[in-house]
C-alpha cells in the first residue's frame, strides 16, 4: 500500500506527535509499505528518507502561544506536488483543524483521505470564525481516528461526526528490556517532562516532596526534561534541594533506563493532556504509576486498575499515596504486574494493525488519492467547477 | 442615470457571488453523497465478510452442535435478510457472536483446532471492522444531513433528488473474549 502521511508540526522540533509518526512510519515500512511522510523542516535538517520536507514552519501568535506553522501559496504548492507525485492509495492527516500543513493537505486532496485528531483542545474562537471554512475541508475526511475516548468525545462536541478510537503506539519492549541503572535506584521517584511548563505538574511535586520526605528522608526525585533547574527548586527549604537530582534532556536510551529504575513514577500534570504516552511508557517499563486524576489519564489507567490516581493538583493527596506505595512493595509489585499485561494493547504490533484496518477499510473498493481539481483548479477558483 | 447602473451592477455582482457560492456548497454536498456511497459500500463489504466467516466457523465442525446452529442460523439470517430487517439481523448475529463467544476457552478450543488460528484471525478482524465501518458511515451522514438541514439547501434544492441519508444502526459490540488482546 502506499502511504501518505502529514505531519503539522516542524519535524527538528521533538514533540508527541512527531515521534509517533515517525514510529508510525517505520512500522509500516517494516511491514513493507510505501510510506512518504510531509513535514515542515528547514531546507538545512538532515531528514530521514521516507520524509519530504514542506518548507519551514513560519513562528506565529496562535492561540495564545506562538506556533510554528505552514500556510501560503508556496506551502500549498508543495502540498500539491507531494500529493501528485506520490500517487498515495491513501493520505494520513494529523491534527487536521490546526491551521498547518494538515488543513492545507485536506484542502487538497480527495480520495481516501484518513484524520488522526490528537490534542482536545477547548474550542477556540478562532475555530468558531472559521467553522464553515474548516468543516469544508473536513468534510472530505472518510476516516477519523481519536487518540483517546476523551479527544473523541472533545472532537464529537466542537466538530460533530464520530470517530474510532485507537490510542498512540509505544514500543513495548523497548522500555520492558531496557537495562535499570544502579544510581537511579533506591527509593526514587521518577519525573519526566518540561520543567517549565506549569502544565506538566512539577510545581505540585514540589509542594508535595516535604510531606514525603518528612516521611521518608531517603527518598530520592529524580527529573528529566529540559528547563531552568534553580527556578524549579525555588518553593523548596534549602536543606531539602539536595533530595532533587537534575538529569536534563534524556535520550530515549535514557528515558527507558531511569523508568526502569525507579520506585515510582509520578505524573503531576494538571490539565492539556489528551493521552498521556509517558505514562504507557512508564507501564512499558515496569514502574509503579502515581497520575493526577485527567480523564486521559484514568482512562490510559484504566480507572486506576493499572496505577494509582490521585486528585488533580492536591498535593497532599499526591504526598499521602507516594509515602504510601514507597511503604508497600507488595503493592508496588502488584502495579507492576497489572501495568506490563495492561500495556500490550498500546503495542505497535496492536496498534499498528488497527491503523492498517482503517486504511483497508477506506480505500476498500475506492480510488487513489489526487489532487482535488474541485477546491485547487483554476475553474474552482473562479468558481465554475461543480462536478 | 449613473446611480441606476451602479445599482444594475452592485446587483449584477451580488447576484454572481450569491450563485458561485450555491454552486460551491451543491459541491460540497455531491462530495458527501458520494463519501456516503463509498463507506455504506465498504460497511457492506465488512458485514458480509463477517457473516461468512461466522458461516465458514459454524460448518466447519470445530465448535459444538448447538454453538454451530446458533450461529449459522444468524449468519443465514444476516446475509438474506431485506433491507428494512438488515439492521436488527445484523445486531442478532452480534448477539449470537457474544453468546458464543464469551468465554476466553471456546476462542481458545476454535485456535487449537487445525486452521483454527487463521479463522480465529479472521473473525477478530472482521469484528473490529463492522464498528469501524459503521462509524465511518455514520459519521459522513452526520455531516451530509448538517448541511442538508440547512437552510440554503433547502431553499435552492442543492440536494437534487438524493434521498435524505439514513445512519445505519445495529448493535455491533464485539465478543469480549476475542478482541481483548490484553490478556
Amino acid at each position: 500500500m502506499r502511504i501518505g502521511i502529514v505531519c503539522p508540526y516542524s519535524w527538528d522540533v521533538p514533540g508527541g506527535v512527531q515521534f509517533h509518526i515517525r514510529d508510525l512510519a517505520e512500522y509500516f515500512i517494516r511491514l513493507g509499505h510505501e510510506v512518504s511522510v510531509l513535514a515542515p523542516a528547514d531546507d538545512d535538517t538532515p531528514l530521514p528518507p521516507y520524509v519530504v520536507s514542506a518548507g519551514r514552519a513560519v513562528p506565529v501568535p496562535y492561540n495564545g502561544s506562538v506556533a510554528r506553522l505552514n500556510f501560503g501559496f508556496l506551502s500549498a504548492a508543495r502540498v500539491r506536488r507531494w500529493l501528485h507525485d506520490g500517487a498515495f492509495d491513501v493520505i494520513h492527516i494529523h491534527e487536521p483543524t490546526s491551521p498547518s500543513l494538515g488543513l492545507l493537505a485536506c484542502w487538497a486532496a480527495q480520495g481516501p483521505i484518513v484524520a488522526t485528531f490528537h490534542t482536545s483542545n477547548p474550542r477556540s474562537r478562532a475555530m468558531i470564525a472559521a467553522y464553515s471554512i474548516l468543516q469544508a475541508a473536513l468534510e472530505k475526511i472518510s476516516a477519523r481516528i481519536a487518540v483517546s475516548e476523551y479527544a473523541r468525545r472533545t472532537l464529537v462536541e466542537h466538530l460533530g461526526g464520530d470517530a474510532v478510537v485507537i490510542p498512540n503506539g509505544v514500543d513495548v519492549d523497548f522500555f520492558a528490556k531496557a537495562e535499570p541503572k544502579a544510581e537511579w535506584q533506591g527509593d526514587t521517584i521518577g519525573f519526566i517532562g518540561r520543567i517549565d511548563e506549569p502544565r506538566k505538574g512539577l510545581p505540585v511535586l514540589m509542594r508535595a516532596l516535604p510531606k514525603i520526605l518528612a516521611e521518608r528522608p531517603g527518598t530520592r526525585l529524580l527529573v528529566a526534561g529540559r528547563g531552568d533547574e534553580e527556578e524549579a527548586v525555588e518553593s523548596l527549604p534549602k536543606e531539602l534541594r539536595a533530595r532533587v537530582e537534575f538529569l536534563g534532556m534524556v535520550s530515549d536510551e535514557d528515558k527507558a533506563r531511569l523508568l526502569r529504575s525507579v520506585d515510582l513514577y509520578v505524573a503531576p500534570n494538571t490539565g492539556g493532556e489528551s493521552f498521556g504516552i509517558i505514562l504507557v511508557e512508564a507501564m512499558s517499563a515496569g514502574a509503579p504509576v502515581l497520575a493526577s486524576d485527567l480523564d486521559a489519564f484514568a482512562q490510559v489507567l484504566d480507572q486506576g486498575a493499572a496505577g494509582e490516581l490521585f486528585a488533580n493538583e492536591d498535593a497532599d493527596a499526591l504526598a499521602e499515596a507516594a509515602v504510601r506505595l514507597l511503604g508497600d512493595p507488595e503493592r508496588r509489585a502488584e502495579l507492576r504486574e497489572r501495568g506490563s499485561a495492561h500495556v500490550r494493547r498500546f503495542d505497535w504490533s496492536t496498534v499498528g494493525a488497527d491503523i492498517l484496518s482503517v486504511y483497508e477499510t477506506v480505500t476498500d473498493g475506492t480510488t487513489a488519492v489526487a489532487a482535488d481539481e474541485k477546491t485547487t483548479g483554476l475553474r474552482a477558483r473562479l468558481g465554475l467547477a461543480r462536478d | 442615470m449613473t446611480a441606476t447602473l451602479i445599482w444594475t451592477l452592485v446587483a449584477v455582482v451580488v447576484l454572481v457571488a450569491i450563485g458561485l457560492y450555491l454552486s460551491w456548497t451543491a459541491g460540497r454536498l455531491d462530495r458527501l453523497h458520494a463519501r456516503i456511497d463509498a463507506t455504506r459500500a465498504a460497511l457492506d463489504a465488512q458485514l458480509l465478510r463477517r457473516a461468512s466467516v461466522t458461516q465458514e466457523l459454524a460448518t466447519s465442525g470445530v465448535l459444538d452442535p448447538a454453538a454451530s446452529i446458533v450461529l449459522y442460523e444468524a449468519a443465514h439470517a444476516a446475509r438474506q435478510a431485506e433491507e428494512e430487517q438488515r439492521e436488527v439481523a445484523e445486531s442478532e448475529l452480534s448477539q449470537a457472536l457474544r453468546a458464543v463467544f464469551a468465554e476466553p476457552q471456546q476462542v481458545e478450543a476454535v485456535r487449537e483446532a487445525p486452521g483454527g488460528v487463521a479463522a480465529a484471525r479472521e473473525l477478530t478482524e472482521a469484528v473490529r471492522r463492522v464498528p469501524m465501518a459503521r462509524r465511518f458511515h455514520n459519521d459522513a451522514v452526520g455531516a451530509a444531513r448538517r448541511l442538508r438541514e440547512h437552510r440554503k439547501v433547502r431553499w435552492f434544492r442543492l440536494a437534487g433528488h438524493a434521498p435524505f441519508p439514513m445512519a445505519f444502526e445495529m448493535d455491533d459490540e464485539p465478543p469480549a473474549a476475542l478482541v481483548d488482546r490484553a490478556a
